[in-house]
């Protein structure tokens, strides 16, 4: 291989894909840049590298940039984000007692309905133990989003811990949790051995939820722009790459074989296809949207979405909102993805931020070749967001 | 000392975590705890009320650290040693060292510093030492694996040992690769082919 040496951090899930897909299939290589990516042991890990500069880039949790540039995680520093890798992708699952508990209450099992396990959770009178892969991830957000509506003495009785996702059946085994929202392979790993049921994917709290983001130091980005360039085409093109259905099968097959990712062939199989078995024995559900890489704009990092983010923060750490949101829509940076992505044969959105959660079907909006199709993006409880009303 | 730093150290290797005990307890640090690498980990160290927690930087269970807080003070949370811009040297000898520490709290910084600096060196040796362990551990999966693929090239093409390890060679210099990678590539197609 050959080309300019960049340093590129990621944790081991199925969604770290279009980097090991940007590495293997030669995208990165076409775009002048060797890269080399090195496996984190943790998400705290991979951030403290990045901050000091061992790291020129890294896929991180979406909120990840956000919180570094607020300083709430680590040592303050800029991190921006060109590019979203993957939106959506995650479950959330129970204790086989919590299971049982809600079972009798009248819970089926089989709906996607955000709104009945609301509902279940709400005639829960004992605390529980929320498993999260870190503070600042898009888990935490969605979970805190889907319980937001409940009364405050309901709300006091869940505690969120943070947990490492091959680690999370175990904890749930071992009683120290009772509730997880995990990137796959690790919810289906824990359907398997028995530990879990699953209750929710992702998907079903807010329809596109930016999950893993290309983040990069903003003054790194300023002093090798050409590298950050070349990366985000780099990544973006792996990206479009693997949105596309009939190249899943050979994804798999370069995924399971890859000294990067250390994983079963059948997990890759069915977070890639949304096919999510949610317990033992049962039909697997068919989500759609399970888990995108690309297509439909799904790389752009809209300053909304990043507004969202903030806003949510905000609300969980206490700290002052209208400051707090303006902070975050510069983490997300859809100018650097219009002008790192200007030779490629990418459409793009003609706005930069939308109001989140309006969209409940596909819908066409104005695009740079003329129209584009957007993916649903509503939320669970049918509000929308509006950065724009903020400012 | 008036008052000891309450210090919790979490490794799971109980050879490395009492060489790391009596390396803190030899310069005068007798309030020492070690946790292994288990489940509840935030919760225990939590229960605990610890000043400092050390672990080393490349600990999977590391996340679960971030929200630790004093259980009786929930407000007082533990905060990740680098988030100080105070001293940039010692966060960048603590990163090479493979430490990474969690001040809980607001013990006197001087003292923190005084027990990171005994840490740092420790961890120094340590990962070295770690570093040693898994090059001897690679070394002898290489070995293993250069074997198993030269019996086969022996077996399939009725070869010496020395004449199959020869073709081995030849065939990585002619590709640029290593004789461990011709080696897996081997191993791999058969399997494939089986």
């Amino acid at each position: 291989m050959s080309g300019v040496p960049l340093n590129c951090g990621y944790v081991p899930l199925v969604d770290c894909a279009p980097l090991i897909i940007a590495r293997e299939l030669g995208f990165a290589e076409q775009n002048g840049i060797r890269l080399n990516l090195l496996r984190q042991p943790s998400w705290a890990a991979l951030r403290d590298l990045l901050a000091l500069g061992h790291l020129d880039a890294a896929q991180m949790l979406s909120p990840m940039p956000i919180a570094m540039s607020l300083g709430l995680s680590g040592p303050q520093v800029d991190v921006v984000a060109p590019l979203v890798i993957s939106a959506n992708g995650t479950v959330f699952g129970v204790s086989p007692a919590l299971a049982q508990q809600m079972g009798s209450a009248g819970w089926g099992g089989y709906e996607m309905a955000p709104g009945r396990v609301l509902g279940h959770l709400a005639g829960n009178t004992h605390p529980l133990r929320v498993g999260v892969p870190f503070p600042y991830s898009m888990h935490r957000l969605l979970f805190e989003y889907l319980i937001a509506g409940l009364p405050e003495a309901q709300r006091r009785l869940f505690t969120i811990v943070t947990c490492p996702p091959p680690l999370m059946a175990d904890a749930v085994d071992a009683g120290e949790i009772d509730l997880f929202a995990v990137g796959e392979p690790w919810g289906t790993v824990a359907v398997g051995s028995g530990a879990a049921e699953l209750i929710l994917p992702g998907a079903s709290i807010w329809a596109h939820a930016p999950e893993k983001v290309l983040g990069m130091r903003r003054d790194w980005v300023g002093a090798h722009e050409s590298k950050a360039e070349a990366l985000t085409r780099a990544v973006f093109e792996a990206c479009e790459w693997l949105s596309v259905a009939k190249n899943h099968p050979l994804a798999c097959e370069i995924l399971a074989r890859s000294e990067h990712l250390n994983l079963p062939d059948a997990a890759i199989e069915a977070a890639l296809s949304g096919r999510i078995t949610p317990r033992p024995g049962a039909t697997p559900w068919h989500v759609p949207n399970f888990i995108q890489f690309g297509g439909a704009g799904a790389s752009f990092p809209w300053r909304s979405s990043a507004a969202w983010i903030g806003s949510q923060l905000s609300k969980l750490e206490l700290l002052e909102r209208e400051d707090v949101i303006a902070k975050a829509a510069q983490c997300f940076r859809p100018d650097l993805y219009r002008k790192f992505l200007a030779q490629t044969d990418a459409d793009m959105p003609g706005a930069s931020a939308k109001i989140e959660g309006s969209l409940a079907h596909p819908t066409a909006v104005s695009s740079t070749r003329g129209e584009m199709i957007l993916e649903p993006d509503a939320f669970f409880d049918g509000k929308t967001f509006d950065f724009s009303e903020i400012f | 000392m008036s008052e000891d730093l309450k210090i919790i150290v979490v490794e799971a290797d109980r050879d490395l975590a009492f060489q790391i005990v009596d390396t803190l307890r030899d310069e005068g640090w007798k309030n020492v705890t070690v946790l292994g690498d288990e489940m509840g980990l935030a919760r225990k160290i939590a229960a605990l009320e610890p000043d400092l927690v050390l672990i080393d930087l490349a600990n999977p269970s590391r996340d679960s650290l971030e929200q630790v807080s004093r259980a009786t003070e929930a407000d007082n949370r533990a905060v990740a040693m680098f988030v100080d811009h105070s001293d940039d040297e010692m966060t960048r000898a603590a990163m090479a060292a493979g430490l990474s520490a969690y001040v809980v709290g607001a013990p006197e910084p001087e003292r923190v510093k005084s027990v990171l600096k005994t840490a740092i060196a420790r961890f120094q040796v340590t990962s070295q030492m770690r570093r040693e362990l898994d090059h001897a551990r690679k070394a002898l999966e290489d070995r293993k694996t250069i074997d198993r693929a030269k019996g086969m090239v022996m077996r399939a093409r009725g070869l010496s040992e020395e004449e199959a390890y020869a073709l081995m060679r030849k065939t990585a210099m002619s590709q640029n690769r290593k004789v461990i990678d011709v080696a897996q590539a081997l191993l791999t197609a058969s399997d494939l082919l089986a």
